[in-house]
């Protein structure tokens, strides 16, 4: 959190420096002139039977019931004058309220608060609070996971302390961040990332502690293929000595907003984009943020000691590389979460080769069909069972006395998971594995067998 | 092997997963000297199970074989005795992500039932969290403790053996989340709330009924929580299938080729666009939904205590 820096939310704006200091939870109330003011629990004036209508046959919605003018408003706001005023004089402006009935009224009256009543609070950061805020803000940057789908991952995948996890992920690391918290720094986690570096806005978003970071690892998707081969080598690192380490300056715990909107207009076309590479529009993001680092440092520091330095990361950037190799082909990861923008179906082969046996693997993807190849080439491959596809619907509710129904909107679609269990990987014959295939399926009914296939 | 962390091979005393096929798997506890009966023959503990690799196929006395699997809460939501309707994995995981639950997460929940959700929020909190819960019925209560023990996770939970409604969680102001899956949540909201701490955590009720859910969320308003939310989450499962449509026969076209689309004297056309298996007929991948699907399990509501 920045000093004296403009906020702007939902129409509201304000400057967060009064809130330092309060607890997380903390309810505040915006000023004129932007400032906060911690808002004193107030009772709820009780309304005694008032006035109100039966129903809406005599109302005539002719857009001239308030007679209050928008110059009037903004008089009232200039002077300062409360929310809850406001409100108020809304009310006994309004010709047609008193013949409104009392749920009517209700609704008018909480929605001319929300408008006029500038309250806000401030919260920990969360997985909960993180994801329900990407959803719905931000889906394109996490190819449209919605939230309930994440939680669902994080069980079927039995996350929990002292994993050693490995994570593909292109949700601006999101599904990152909410993994780490669920392992609470425990255990390790290596995020396979494709192009220069792995991104990471949102994970800087949930202020974890150093420590949490120093058992998080990475890895070139573009070695992959040489690790499983057995012709790995830390020679050529994914990008030029101007790589920088991957975007996680950040780590004070907050919005960052300045720098996380720059990064992420710049992602921003690249991750709407259902092309193939991308890598180098990312390269460049990290490229511009590296080098305003690097220009301060080397405006400072004179060419030579700079050129040490450089030459000093890169030695230990490729002694971190080989170390996460050396855990890689160790083969007994507890697990995989995948959840990107890329065909899940060549990720999983391969990275299925680092996980251990009897482990749980989680893979996301928005659209149904890529998971209905990835379950037929899982089950050409064997060494997998108790593959499952499925999603989630999700319906809100509104509770209210005498007003209790699911609410209007309801979203379309949360993406979809393929999950299942790894068991020991054995060279069968095509016969026996399209056995075990069989006694994988559910046995179909006498009727379809006509027109369907095994898989 | 314990429900909070991996192990490698099988040893004496696990729980471990026998799975036979197609959702078809049964929990079973290792012993040494002991079998375990299934259709595929019979597994002798000593010499099938200690000291394989969890993920081993074993091969039975008949000739069939199974795999041994590691458990995990899920796989023992999935088998486990039921002694109460039980909680699924779909809304457990819901319900610890919106309750923010995880390492030193500190929770308290009533009723224990059959320890579905006891033993995902365990292993969710641990190593230093803690699971307060509380079961009024004294034989499920017992029966709960001597399942944490077998699992080694006892080190982890308290159980207590009292009416929640009326004696609360039996701790005061040290929970980070309390979860209520009982008859009458809104009477226990009250005691939910001195449970929680004093700087705030988050509260979940589970009722299958709208009416409970009505009465639960005004005691919750009542009460000073705040951000009251109900939902409900249903899961939808597909199975993948290759199906084979027939093409009709629209019998053979006119001289004039002016029409388009299923001529079936147009048979190469067809072949390019749907890989034809047989003449006459289009194959494709799908992802079939079952016949019947899970249409309700209760409704969640969320809120959170914050100190204003």
């Amino acid at each position: 959190m920045a000093v004296h820096r403009k906020v702007i939310f939902e129409k509201q704006w304000f400057y967060l420096d009064n809130a330092i200091g309060h607890i997380y939870g903390t309810t505040f109330e915006v000023s004129s002139g932007g400032s906060l003011q911690p808002k004193e629990k107030m009772e709820e004036t009780t309304t005694d039977t008032k006035e109100a209508g039966t129903d809406n046959r005599n109302i005539v919605d002719d857009g001239k019931s308030q007679k209050l003018t928008h110059d009037d408003i903004k008089a009232l706001k200039d002077k300062g004058i409360k929310g809850q005023e406001i409100v108020q004089q809304l009310i006994e402006n309004s010709t047609t309220f008193r013949g409104k009935t009392e749920f009517a009224q209700d609704k008018y009256i909480k929605k001319k608060k929300k408008k006029y009543e500038a309250v806000i609070t401030i919260v920990k950061p969360s997985t909960r609070i993180l994801s329900t805020m990407y959803y719905a803000r931000e889906p394109g940057k996490i190819n449209h996971l919605r939230y309930d789908t994440l939680a669902q991952m994080l069980t079927l995948g039995n996350i929990r302390a002292g994993n050693k996890m490995i994570v593909m992920e292109t949700c601006a690391g999101l599904v990152l961040g909410a993994i780490m918290e669920r392992m609470g720094g425990y255990g390790s986690i290596i995020q396979m990332y494709p192009g220069g570096g792995p991104v990471r806005a949102a994970t800087s978003c949930f202020g974890f502690p150093e420590f949490f970071f120093n058992t998080l690892y990475e890895f070139p998707l573009s070695k992959v293929d040489s690790l499983v081969s057995g012709t790995f080598s830390s020679e050529t690192l994914p990008s030029e000595p101007e790589y920088n380490v991957p975007v996680e300056e950040e780590r004070n715990g907050s919005l960052d907003e300045k720098q996380t909107l720059t990064q992420e207009t710049e992602e921003e076309s690249s991750t709407e984009a259902v092309v193939e590479s991308n890598e180098t529009e990312e390269q460049e993001t990290m490229d511009l943020a590296a080098e305003d680092t690097e220009y301060k440092e080397t405006k400072e520091k004179g060419n030579k000691e700079n050129i040490r330095e450089k030459q000093r990361k890169q030695q230990e950037r490729r002694r971190k590389l080989v170390e996460t190799a050396a855990l890689l082909e160790e083969k007994n990861a507890d697990g995989l979460i995948v959840a990107s923008r890329f065909h899940p179906t060549p990720l999983l082969l391969s990275l299925l080769e680092f996980v251990a046996p009897s482990r749980p693997f989680v893979v996301y993807c928005q659209y149904k069909e890529p998971l209905l190849e990835c379950y037929t080439k899982l089950r050409e491959k064997g060494g997998v069972i108790n593959l499952k596809l499925s999603e989630t619907w999700l319906r809100n509710y509104q509770v209210l006395p005498d007003r209790s129904h699911p609410k209007l909107t309801m979203s379309g679609g949360g993406g979809y998971l393929l999950s299942g269990i790894t068991v020991t990987a054995e060279k069968v014959q095509s016969d026996a594995s399209s056995l075990e295939g069989q006694k994988m399926e559910e046995p179909t009914s006498k009727k379809r067998k006509l027109q369907e296939l095994h898989c | 092997m314990s429900f909070v962390q991996y192990g490698d091979t099988i040893k004496d005393g696990d729980t471990a997963i026998v799975f036979l096929g197609h959702e078809s798997m049964f929990p079973v506890k290792v012993q040494h000297g002991s079998k375990t009966q299934t259709k595929y023959g019979v597994i002798r503990h000593s010499t099938d199970l200690i000291g394989k690799r969890y993920g081993s196929k074993v091969t039975c006395s008949k000739g069939g074989w199974v795999f041994i699997l590691h458990p995990t809460p899920e796989l023992w939501t999935m088998n486990l005795p039921h002694r109460t309707q039980i909680l699924y994995s779909t809304d457990i995981s819901l319900i610890t992500m919106m309750l923010e639950l995880k390492p030193g997460s500190i929770v308290c929940e009533s009723g224990t039932g059959s320890g579905s959700l006891s033993h995902a929020i365990i292993r969710t909190v641990a190593p230093t969290g803690h699971l307060y819960t509380v079961e009024f019925h004294q034989q499920r209560a017992e029966k709960a403790k001597e399942e944490f023990q077998e699992h080694k996770v006892e080190h982890l939970v308290t159980v207590k053996n009292q009416d929640v409604c009326k004696n609360g969680f039996g701790v005061s102001n040290v929970a980070d989340a309390v979860f209520l899956d009982i008859p009458s949540p809104w009477e226990a909201i009250g005691h939910a709330k001195s449970a929680l701490k004093i700087e705030g955590g988050r509260i979940c009720s589970f009722s299958p009924c709208i009416e409970q859910v009505q009465r639960t969320c005004l005691a919750m308003e009542e009460h000073g929580f705040t951000e009251i939310n109900t939902l409900e989450i249903l899961l939808r499962v597909y199975n993948v299938r290759t199906i084979s449509l027939q093409i009709p026969d629209l019998g053979k076209a006119a001289e004039d080729n002016s029409s388009t689309g299923f001529d079936s004297s147009n048979q190469s056309n067809q072949g390019s666009l749907f890989g034809i298996l047989q003449q006459g007929t289009a194959q494709f991948k799908s992802g079939v939904p079952l016949k019947e699907m899970v249409g309700h399990t209760g409704y969640l509501t969320f809120a959170t205590k914050s100190l204003f």
